[in-house]
């Protein structure tokens, strides 16, 4: 029997972006540039993230147009992101083809009490979390790959690896737990007792889980892989630094050989251009953070 | 012995690899470098992107490596973006490849993700009924030539294609739990 569509496809994209780099770009001539550095899938956004912050207003789903301007110019898939909530933007590009969408607290949040049923979705989604709890409940709702949030436009990794060491530490902390115990964890982690389990049994997420939100650096790259990550995706630190197609390349080369410091050294050596110029997240008052957007 | 079976792992679900062939009487291990290719018996090209893995490859010879383990007559199954790169022909598209087997490829081309499927094919060659095949934006085979024979197909396009010590499928076992397509290319490792 044939079967379109199903949570093997979708989880199975996911496991195939494994050991790579995903890179936002917000035209056609970036797209190129991250395909041509060896990236294995582009996001595609009106603004990076750091543009986002530094302008304001309300963040929505990208123009159409580019997105499929985009989807047409390379080969690797294509992610969009919609708003948390929005299930008619999903819906939108989902009709569009896109090979993969984002339910990203990157854009101003649609509806702060619900997420999206991505269940009822044929494209796969990818979701942010901060820890265990809220990774299961995305993957719950349908998400077929979860990323840790960091915090995108930041330039600075210091929340990125807070969270990967949370989301780690959280699933070392079910090991050899009995069911009793693992139904009083799921309790207080709110998220659904059977996916509890199968952390706890697997002693991994029923998903890939990648990194996400302050990557600007291949040994910032190297770093969140040897935490755990398998692969990263890569928003403002690319073309808001100084040379992007050298920074794109560099930080696939430190990401495919994340756990060989002499790699890493000759990724970092090859950079000329500077990285982004980050800031530093403890002065970002609390309704600037992306991170606390989403439950 | 056991033969040692080698997943490339410059990017792709490469860690799928390793699990299923960890099921079966093998020593599997990801490799990476130039060297580690070369110290296989068989090796695998996994699902991916064909266009990074190929530019790593380039990049960092290991291109070379896999060229001098198929002229040691060594097994290799590449798997998608495996296949692609396994191609002498790859259909308006410029992009590096092996080119080491007879046949013509097609990217993606099922549809984009949405159209990624599953469905039960029978494969020549593999016994004890039909196997559960996973696609996902997946390619397939226009034509073939010379040596290279067709072993499986769906709707009329062949999506599994053997050439001597080379095998390709558009399709991923290593998302199933069924290991015959894994065994039948231990048999060629072994041969």
């Amino acid at each position: 029997m044939t079967e379109k569509s199903t949570w093997q496809t979708k989880v199975g994209l996911a496991e195939m972006l494994r050991g790579g780099v995903i890179m936002d770009v917000v035209n056609v001539e970036h797209a190129k540039i991250a395909e041509d550095a060896g990236a294995v899938s582009v996001m595609a956004l009106e603004r990076v993230p750091a543009d986002i912050r530094a302008e304001g207003g309300v963040a929505r789903m990208a123009d159409l147009h580019i997105i499929e301007d985009i989807m047409e110019a390379v080969s690797i898939p294509v992610m969009a992101k919609c708003r948390i909530g929005h299930f008619a933007e999903a819906q939108v590009l989902e009709s569009l083809g896109v090979d993969f969408i984002d339910e990203s607290e990157v854009l101003t949040p649609a509806d702060e009490s619900f997420h999206i049923w991505k269940h009822d979705f044929k494209v796969p989604f990818v979701c942010g979390c901060t820890n265990l709890g809220e990774a299961l409940r995305r993957i719950g709702e349908g998400a077929a790959l979860i990323r840790t949030k960091g915090e995108a436009g930041s330039g600075n990794i210091v929340e990125a690896t807070r969270h990967m060491r949370t989301v780690m530490t959280g699933i070392e902390h079910l090991k050899g737990l009995r069911d009793d115990e693992l139904m009083t964890e799921a309790k207080n982690m709110g998220a659904p007792f059977e996916l509890v389990q199968q952390v706890a049994h697997e002693r991994r997420l029923p998903v890939p889980n990648f990194s996400a939100g302050g990557i600007a650096t291949p040994a910032d790259a190297a770093l969140m892989m040897q935490l755990g990550a398998e692969s990263v995706f890569v928003g403002s630190g690319i073309f808001k630094s100084e040379d992007p197609s050298e920074r794109a390349a560099a930080i696939v080369h430190a990401t495919t050989y994340y756990e060989d410091p002499h790699e890493v050294a000759k990724a970092c050596k090859g950079l000329k251009g500077a990285a982004m110029v980050g800031i530093d997240v403890a002065s970002l008052p609390d309704e600037e953070r992306m991170a606390t957007r989403g439950w | 012995m056991t033969a040692r079976i080698g997943i490339l792992a410059l990017q792709g679900d490469f860690a799928k690899h390793l699990e299923a062939f960890s099921e079966l009487h093998c020593e599997a291990l990801p490799v990476k470098r130039p060297q580690e290719v070369m110290d296989c018996q068989g090796l695998v090209i996994p699902g991916g992107e064909s266009t990074t893995i190929g530019r790593l490859c380039q990049r960092f010879g290991v291109d070379e490596a896999i060229m001098e383990l198929y002229q040691r007559g060594a097994a290799i199954w590449g798997t998608c973006a495996g296949m692609i790169l396994l191609a002498k022909e790859i259909e308006g598209s410029d992009q590096w490849r092996l080119g080491l087997m007879d046949i013509a490829v097609r990217r993606n081309a099922f549809g984009r993700q949405v159209d990624s499927f599953e469905t039960d094919l029978t494969v020549e060659g593999i016994p004890d009924g039909p196997v559960r095949t996973v696609f996902i934006r997946a390619p397939y085979v226009t034509r073939v030539w010379g040596d290279a024979k067709g072993m499986a197909a769906f709707d009329d396009k062949i999506v599994m294609v053997q050439q001597g010590n080379l095998l390709a499928t558009a399709f991923h076992p290593e998302l199933t739990e069924d290991r015959r397509v894994q065994q039948y290319f231990l048999g060629m490792v072994q041969q």
